[in-house]
């Protein structure tokens, strides 16, 4: 009946997702009075993960399984939820993990609840809050199968110490040929840079910058932070910046700790793949600009002075804070 | 090739979002219905298909009368024929099992890699778990030929190319193609689109593994907190031990 918890890492390191994964296992787990079951697949030091409360680690090492494949890793935690009879598996929002949840959902006969943003309201009836309408509204789910498939938020739980010690095992699952009719070619990374996907902070530029050539300061600013950068649907189209940045309805989706916008007036398009972000900070000369209603603080200015002197005050900060 | 790409009824991007009946229905007083963006994408590209390689394509939908209109925009981008599966859309598990039924049939499925309403991002997967077709999520350009499909996908930070073989499922989005090839549809592709067939099918029984209870809107955002442009001492402070951001 333990809660099993998909942790994910790369490159044999855990990403932070993963260990938020397991604080929020750990907090069902504390609900109803069971134990944490992660998986990992060629991690490297899977004891980490009892400082986030795992109680046993299925530990996989596979060379078969070293490039991600949705199917085989979604049959490998299959395998691994019968062999502890869980019945609560959660994942993260991670590409890898939505692109294999739903298969492990139908592989398990198991109800998937997506976008999850807090520990479950209630546990009989199974219920959880999710975002919906692109993040424009809450919505209450029941899952009401037997076993549960929880895709947890990014940065919604947040990390939570827990120290037990996770006992570790070797876990040799069988593998499907028929799964491995996919294979990567190629993967394509920009390496030293944040994903948007992974980062606490995102710094984002759009139109009021003017022209590709003014984003070193976006870039000074996201370094000083730690934040990986981003831009608005206008700079791609207009090719300042490559898709790959642009955050939107149709772009990236953000649910960071803090979002800044520099330049950006604020589309309902653009809010509504930015709104999950717990602070938004909205720099603009522009007072009417309607990202001020969706911000948590603003500064109504010029960018081209005011990005700069705040990346200088922020190096102060760090130096005085480090 | 014979081409199904999945169609979600949607409402338009900047419809204000309302609740009835005790926040536990959407309502749609006033809200304009449209096809759902990831899908649009995916219909622009299997169009291309058809273009340059004569696919079939099918447009298919579950859901009630309403959302013909949908469809019927579908059929004036161009597709060649709808398929109503005439039920309520009640959850993920439940709809991917009803277009498993018709999927079967196809040698590729494009599916938006999520709708904007519920934002579940569980149709696509389902559908090739149920099927067992081979599946690219999060497709940002896909290439058929003969049976071997080239697809590029993307990751977190970056984008990886995949080679896999037909019958596919492929999660949509942008990338597939990209806005400024979306299709506005002609007078002649409405016209075209009146003529051409939309078979409405009744569902397949099945169980629903979730269930919508209700919904709630954000708790309504205090006021910005302004700081002035010679202040970001003072904003730095905010953002550290008011916000507790940095």
């Amino acid at each position: 009946m333990s809660i099993l918890v998909y942790t994910e890492s790369e490159n044999g390191k855990f990403k932070k997702s993963a260990l938020e994964v397991a604080s929020y296992a750990k907090g069902i787990a504390d609900e109803l009075g069971t134990s944490v079951v992660a998986v990992t697949v060629n991690a490297q030091d899977s004891s980490i993960l009892g400082n986030y409360g795992v109680d046993k680690v299925l530990e996989v090492k596979n060379d078969a399984l070293s490039n991600f494949n949705a199917k085989a890793y979604a049959d490998v935690l299959k395998q691994a939820a019968e062999q502890v009879s869980s019945k609560i598996i959660v994942v993260s929002s991670s590409a890898n993990s939505k692109y294999l949840a739903p298969l492990l959902a139908v592989g398990l006969q198991a109800g998937y609840a997506s976008n999850v943003v807090a520990l479950p309201v209630s546990t009989t009836p199974f219920k959880v809050k999710r975002t919906a309408f692109s993040n424009k509204a809450f919505n209450f789910t029941e899952i009401t199968s037997d076993i549960k498939v929880i895709g947890l938020s990014n940065n919604a739980y947040g990390l939570k110490e827990n120290n037990t010690s996770a006992s570790i095992e070797p876990f040799e699952p069988s593998l499907n040929d028929k799964d491995f009719d996919i294979t990567v070619n190629a993967v394509d990374k920009t390496t030293g840079k944040i994903a948007i996907a992974d980062a606490e902070i995102v710094v984002s530029g759009g139109r009021g910058l003017k022209g590709p050539e003014n984003w070193g300061m976006i870039e000074d600013l996201a370094e000083v932070l730690g934040a990986a950068t981003a831009c608005s649907k206008p700079v791609s189209d207009m090719g300042w910046r490559p898709h790959s940045e642009h955050v939107g309805q149709t772009g990236k989706p953000v649910a960071a700790n803090l979002y800044v916008a520099v330049g950006i007036s604020g589309a309902i398009q653009h809010l509504a793949g930015v709104n999950a972000s717990k602070v938004k900070l909205v720099i603009n000369n522009d007072p009417e600009a309607p990202f001020f209603k969706a911000a948590d603080y603003g500064v109504v200015g010029d960018a081209f002075k005011v990005v700069p002197e705040l990346i200088e005050k922020l190096k102060e900060f760090k130096a005085n804070n480090a | 090739m014979k081409i199904l790409v999945c169609i979600s009824h949607v409402p338009d991007t900047t419809s204000k979002i309302n609740f009835t009946e005790g926040d536990q229905k959407f309502d749609t007083n006033g809200v304009q219905f449209i096809i759902n963006p990831n899908d649009e994408f995916g219909l622009t590209r299997a169009m291309w298909f058809k273009e340059k390689q004569g696919a079939e394509v099918t447009v298919v939908n579950v859901g009630e009368n309403t959302t013909e209109p949908t469809l019927r925009k579908a059929l004036a981008i161009g597709a060649d024929q709808a398929i109503r599966i005439n039920t309520s859309p009640t959850d993920g598990y439940y709809t991917a099992v009803q277009l498993a039924e018709v999927a079967k049939d196809y040698d590729l499925v494009i599916a938006g890699k999520e709708s904007i309403d519920y934002n579940g991002g569980m149709v696509p997967g389902m559908l090739a778990g149920l099927t067992g077709f081979n599946f690219v999520n999060n497709c940002i350009g896909l290439e058929i030929d003969g049976d071997t499909a080239t697809a590029t996908r993307e990751i977190d930070g970056g984008k990886e190319s995949l080679k896999t073989s037909l019958p596919l499922v492929v999660g949509g989005q942008k990338g597939l193609v990209e806005e400024s090839d979306l299709k506005i549809p002609n007078v002649r592709g409405i016209m075209m689109a009146r003529k051409k067939p939309l078979t409405v099918q009744e569902p397949i029984d099945t169980e629903n593994l979730t269930k919508a209870i209700s919904f709630e809107k954000p708790a309504p955002k205090g006021d910005v907190k302004l700081v002035a442009p010679d202040q970001l001492d003072n904003l730095i402070n905010l953002l550290h031990t008011e916000a507790k951001v940095i």
